[in-house]
């Protein structure tokens, strides 16, 4: 591969452009108005303007990307994460165009896109899922039949869902029958297909996922576990590996369950296999995200690997560099997710950033598409940064993240730095004993 | 005249009052969107519309003037 034409925006494509550059890759990249000022446009290669801030003028105008990429003769295009990452037929477009895709086939993508045909993929496999409708509900009379064998509470979501959007949890009937038609429409409107389904509400969850990654002779390895149970909104905000919660035998579990879910569908490229995790170590396949994660470099720090180098070997034919004996983790990372929100509310808090400087030591690797100066707009993802601390243990990892908190200076827009700065002295997130609805209890206890 | 203003900049997605209509203290009255999240624009106060200022899918910033109540 020589050229590579990166179908994103921010962090994701200046993390991409860094690789391509060590492995003497060009890099092209493609930019909205509202982009048109940010670091990754002036370090890539060549550069070239898509459209109008909103996203279907421009990072989702998939025959334009491909158009810019056959033009400048681009061997390959990388997705990043969200966008076109996990669209199957963006992906089948790009192939038909004798362009390579960096991430699984097309099929994979379609298959595990489709939240019920995931979960029956994953059933047939023998990979635990959460009790629920297996398929898709087609009547509300048929949704509170259902969730009274289950039992209350519920989550009912979008089939086509994801990224914690079009999921709703209902405490009883009388929720259900509310959330019903709306949680449709919705889907309707956000994914295109109103299909929805009804599984079980896990209490105490946590939200552990495994890095996993396979090559086009068959091979496929596990590199560990990332815990992600820190949300708000049903979205991650801290991410850290290893779990500290997770007993050894729970752990070597979920590697072996996650290969199998990988060998089901014979994956390709890189790939992720959430589950949740209740309080008794039961834990249930979620679902496969389709492509890098953001918060991949979790896994690069503990492991020293480059999982953008392996996504490129791998789209290009290459055999896994490593097998899975020679994959090893050494101490502990956690990372940070800075939104541009306000701590409470979480409420988006767009803005520029006219102050934006920390202090780091090398422990600390900062993956951000802004400098100070530049403005976080109301069009994409809040993410200004992603923080990535590491030490020989947790505690030292969450020692340098306190200097890093401290010495952080963020102003401009409302970020949720306080709320990092709380988190990090509380028991709760020291012990390692939370779970998915901690940033909301606390919350709740601070009102 | 009182007016609901944009708390932050952002699309709009949904507007569910028009001029005429009574509203109440905390209804919603408008959907935005801003940074891929849906946030619902309340009535500080009741009252009745006006007029409305924006269409669906206008561009709004920080302290735009969405709606007027009388």
């Amino acid at each position: 591969m020589q050229r590579i034409l990166i179908a994103n925006r921010g962090e994701i494509a200046l993390r991409i452009i860094r690789t391509c550059r060590a492995m003497g890759i060009e890099t092209i990249a493609v930019f909205s108005d509202a982009d048109k000022d940010l670091p990754y446009v002036k370090e890539a290669d060549t550069a070239f303007r898509i459209g109008e801030p909103p996203v279907q003028k421009s990072y989702l105008n998939s025959s334009m990307l491909i158009e810019i990429a056959k033009r400048e003769k681009a061997d390959a295009i990388h997705p990043g994460y969200g966008f076109l990452s996990e669209n199957a037929g963006f992906a089948r477009e790009v192939i038909e165009n004798g362009l390579i895709f960096i991430g699984p086939s097309p099929k994979t993508i379609e298959a595990m896109g489709d939240k019920i045909i995931a979960r029956k993929t994953m059933e047939k496999a023998g990979v635990p899922v959460v009790p629920g409708s297996g398929g898709g509900v087609s009547s509300l009379e048929e949704a509170v039949l259902l969730a009274g064998e289950i039992g209350y509470p519920v989550m009912l979501k979008a089939s086509g869902g994801g990224g914690g959007i079009g999921m709703v949890r209902c405490e009883n009937e009388q929720a259900l029958n509310s959330q019903y038609q709306s949680t449709k429409a919705r889907a309707k409107a956000y994914f295109g297909s109103e299909d929805v389904f009804i599984e079980k509400y896990i209490a105490d969850a946590r939200h552990i996922e495994v890095q996993i990654f396979g090559d086009s002779e068959g091979n496929a390895v596990h590199l560990f576990e990332r815990d992600c149970s820190i949300q708000r909104r049903h979205q991650k905000v801290v991410e850290e590996a290893p779990s500290p919660s997770l007993s050894a035998e729970a752990r070597e579990n979920l590697y072996r369950t996650a290969l199998s879910a990988a060998k089901a569908v014979d994956y390709v490229n890189a790939g992720t296999v959430e589950f949740i995790v209740d309080s008794e170590e039961n834990f249930y396949f979620l679902e496969m995200n389709t492509r890098l994660q953001v918060e991949h470099p979790v896994t690069e720090v503990i492991t020293g690997l480059d999982l953008v180098e392996w996504q490129i070997l791998v789209a290009q034919g290459d055999k896994l560099p490593l097998t899975q004996e020679e994959i090893t983790r050494k101490g502990a990372a956690v990372e940070f997710r800075l939104y541009a929100e306000d701590p409470v509310s979480f409420f988006p808090s767009p803005g520029t950033l006219s102050e934006f400087r920390w202090e780091a030591d090398d422990v600390v690797r900062i993956d951000t598409g802004y400098r100070e100066g530049n403005a976080v707009t109301p069009f994409y993802d809040p993410m200004i940064a992603k923080i990535i601390v590491s030490g020989d243990d947790r505690n030292e990892a969450i020692a340098s993240a306190r200097q890093f908190f401290q010495g952080l200076k963020i102003e401009g827009l409302k970020s949720n730095a306080p709320v990092f700065r709380e988190l990090l002295h509380e028991e709760a997130f020291l012990s390692g004993k939370y779970s998915t609805s901690y940033l909301n209890s606390v919350k709740k206890a601070a009102k | 005249m009182k007016t609901i203003t944009a708390a932050m900049a952002g699309t709009v997605l949904n507007i569910m009052v028009s001029t005429g209509d009574e509203v109440a203290e905390g209804q919603e009255v408008m959907m935005i969107e801003s940074m891929k999240m849906e946030i619902p624009v309340e009535g500080a106060m009741s009252g009745k519309v006006g007029e409305v200022k924006v269409n669906i899918g206008d561009f709004v910033n920080e302290g735009d003037v969405l709606i007027v109540i009388e």
